[in-house]
């Protein structure tokens, strides 16, 4: 019975993770290859042929690299900042940790509150005398504006979750390790540069991994901010899905989202290689 | 610029300061990292106020300009968002698949993170890379073809059916998360209860569970937010029975501001309370995350 037990305990999650990841994971490779049940690469073609489909992986691409490394600064900056902290410690925590708990529809409609025609960004700029009327600046004439709304709502929503790997990583290292490079006469950047940054590298690799991920999936911040007129391959997976009907289509796109996520994983993984032995 | 260089940026060049002059540095240092703390609370604070300014202003207001950045307290668009056809209800089918969703995620992780702490077995390593594996892809998306899958099984558009695909979302934390709370409590409590004459259930029931009941309510929360959150599987699957966010997301190009904003701060609201309430637990649950 003990040898069993352990099995025993496993068997419901392990039971959930076949019937709703495995199965289902397989069911949409299955679709993106086959149409009415014959094998073919049209989903594919169908895809690439669309004039959406370019934008909606550079959109999603550039929204990439440049939202994750200014989160990766921000939550760096931040994760210090609370380290250094004597008092007021875990109110600071609480106060950046809670755009961990907002959704990312809700940062879309609380950016939006900002952006929109009578929003503040306008309120704020006929206070300061600069505007006499309100600017519609969330119109498909100047998408970048609604890119450069997305990637603030990105950066503002989701900054949180790597500030919290991170705290728990620096919680991880040994204070020795820095109180030693102190008496070597290591300033504060050598230290952050040479010793903290290297033993945070576990902590830094699921923090960007997660993130990345995430940022690939960016959907609701974009709908809520600019409906379809900034396509992203998430909200083009959704339209194809629900709109245009075709699952074909939408299953290829899920496949694209899934070889950019597991590419840019085993990049950020060979990037941040941790040796076995130097795990903390 | 030159005298406030030697703060830290050149260790090997040995500066000598006067003492009013390094004072000067240091208040001036103490200043900035106050200033940069102020600024990065803001940073956070100030959007979440925006919305709740609008969620706050009568309808008027929220399309009016310019805009004062304090609320009226006029419970008019609360009202209109209360009333609109469907709110509640898609309120009240949030609460139901978060909850369902707590309950499948625990009910299923916590066993097999206890599992994963207390004993060693062929498999193991397997079942957490397993796991683990589980986060390299973007999980929403399985809520393609389980739509298919629901409508031959009865399960579309249902509460359950919906939570079933956030519990798969929820479950590799709840798994992860529970694993390291019960790695904290010393194995020898429990056979210590065992030597007292305890049924290893009793031992359990008795011993652990009271030490690691804090810890679960806790990731049972965040298994909650993560539900309560989730937009894309919530408006894939739902057509009838839509949760709120999917309600929201789908009516966005039609419904007027007041009720975009007095929604997302229906949404907002119940976040704020769920991080206070895991605040202790959110660090040491992502430290373990890590390995």
């Amino acid at each position: 019975m003990p040898r069993a037990l352990p099995y025993l305990l496993l068997l419901p999650a392990s039971a959930f993770l076949l019937v709703f990841f495995f199965y289902p994971f397989g069911l949409v490779v299955v679709e993106s290859m086959t149409r009415d049940g014959a094998w073919t690469t049209g989903n594919f073609t169908r895809m690439t042929d669309h004039w959406k489909f370019g934008q909606a992986v550079w959109n999603t691409i550039w929204l990439t690299a440049i939202v994750v490394p200014v989160q990766l600064v921000m939550a760096l900056t931040m994760a210090s900042v609370v380290q250094k902290l004597k008092t007021g410690r875990s109110a600071l925590l609480y106060i950046f940790a809670i755009p961990l708990g907002i959704s990312d529809l809700a940062a879309g409609l609380i950016w939006l509150a900002i952006f929109e025609q009578s929003g503040f960004l306008n309120s704020i700029l006929h206070s300061f005398g600069i505007i006499d009327r309100p600017q519609l600046f969330l119109g498909y004439q100047s998408v970048w504006v609604i890119f450069l709304a997305v990637c603030l709502a990105e950066i503002w929503r989701a900054t949180a979750i790597m500030m919290v790997i991170l705290v728990a990583g620096l919680g991880l290292i040994p204070k020795e390790y820095n109180e030693a490079a102190e008496v070597f006469g290591a300033s504060r950047w050598q230290r952050f540069t040479r010793v903290t940054l290297p033993m945070l590298r576990p902590s830094l690799q699921t923090a960007l991994i997660l993130r990345i991920l995430m940022a690939f999936e960016v959907f609701a911040v974009v709908v809520a901010l600019g409906g379809t007129t900034l396509p992203v391959l998430m909200g083009e997976t959704f339209q194809w899905q629900f709109q245009l009907q075709d699952r074909g289509v939408a299953a290829a796109y899920a496949m694209v989202i899934l070889g950019l996520s597991v590419a840019f994983s085993l990049i950020v993984l060979r990037l941040l290689h941790v040796p076995k032995g130097a795990r903390v | 610029m030159s005298d406030l260089s030697p703060s830290g940026n050149e260790p090997t060049q040995p500066v000598v300061h006067s003492g009013p002059n390094r004072q000067a540095v240091h208040r001036a240092g103490r200043l900035l990292f106050g200033a940069g703390i102020a600024l990065l609370v803001l940073w956070v604070l100030v959007p979440i106020w925006f919305l709740f300014v609008n969620a706050l202003s009568s309808p008027s207001e929220v399309t009016g300009f310019p805009k004062r950045f304090w609320p009226s307290f006029d419970m008019e668009s609360v009202a209109f968002f209360w009333n609109f056809q469907g709110v509640t209800n898609a309120l009240w089918n949030s609460v139901k698949v978060a909850t369902l969703t707590m309950i499948l995620s625990i009910g299923m992780g916590a066993p097999a993170g206890y599992a994963l702490s207390r004993f060693d077995f062929p498999g193991k390593e397997f079942f957490r890379v397993l796991v683990i594996m589980t986060r390299a892809f973007p999980l929403p998306l399985l809520a393609l073809p389980l739509a298919v899958m629901f409508i031959r099984t009865g399960l579309d558009d249902t509460v359950l059916g919906l939570a079933l695909v956030h519990a798969m979302l929820a479950l590799p934390f709840a798994v992860l998360i529970t694993y390291s709370l019960f790695s904290g409590i010393p194995a020898e409590l429990e056979e210590a209860a065992w030597t007292l004459g305890c049924t290893r259930l009793q031992a359990f029931i008795k011993v652990v569970l009271p030490l690691a009941l804090p810890g679960i309510a806790a990731s049972a929360v965040f298994a909650f937010v993560i539900s309560w959150n989730e937009v894309f599987a919530a408006a894939v699957l739902t057509i009838e029975n839509r949760t709120l966010t999917a309600f929201l997301l789908q009516s966005l190009n039609v419904s007027p501001l007041p009720l975009k904003f007095a929604g997302g701060a229906a949404l907002v609201l119940p976040a704020l309370i769920f991080i206070f309430a895991v605040r202790k637990y959110l660090f040491a649950m992502w430290g373990i995350a890590n390995r």
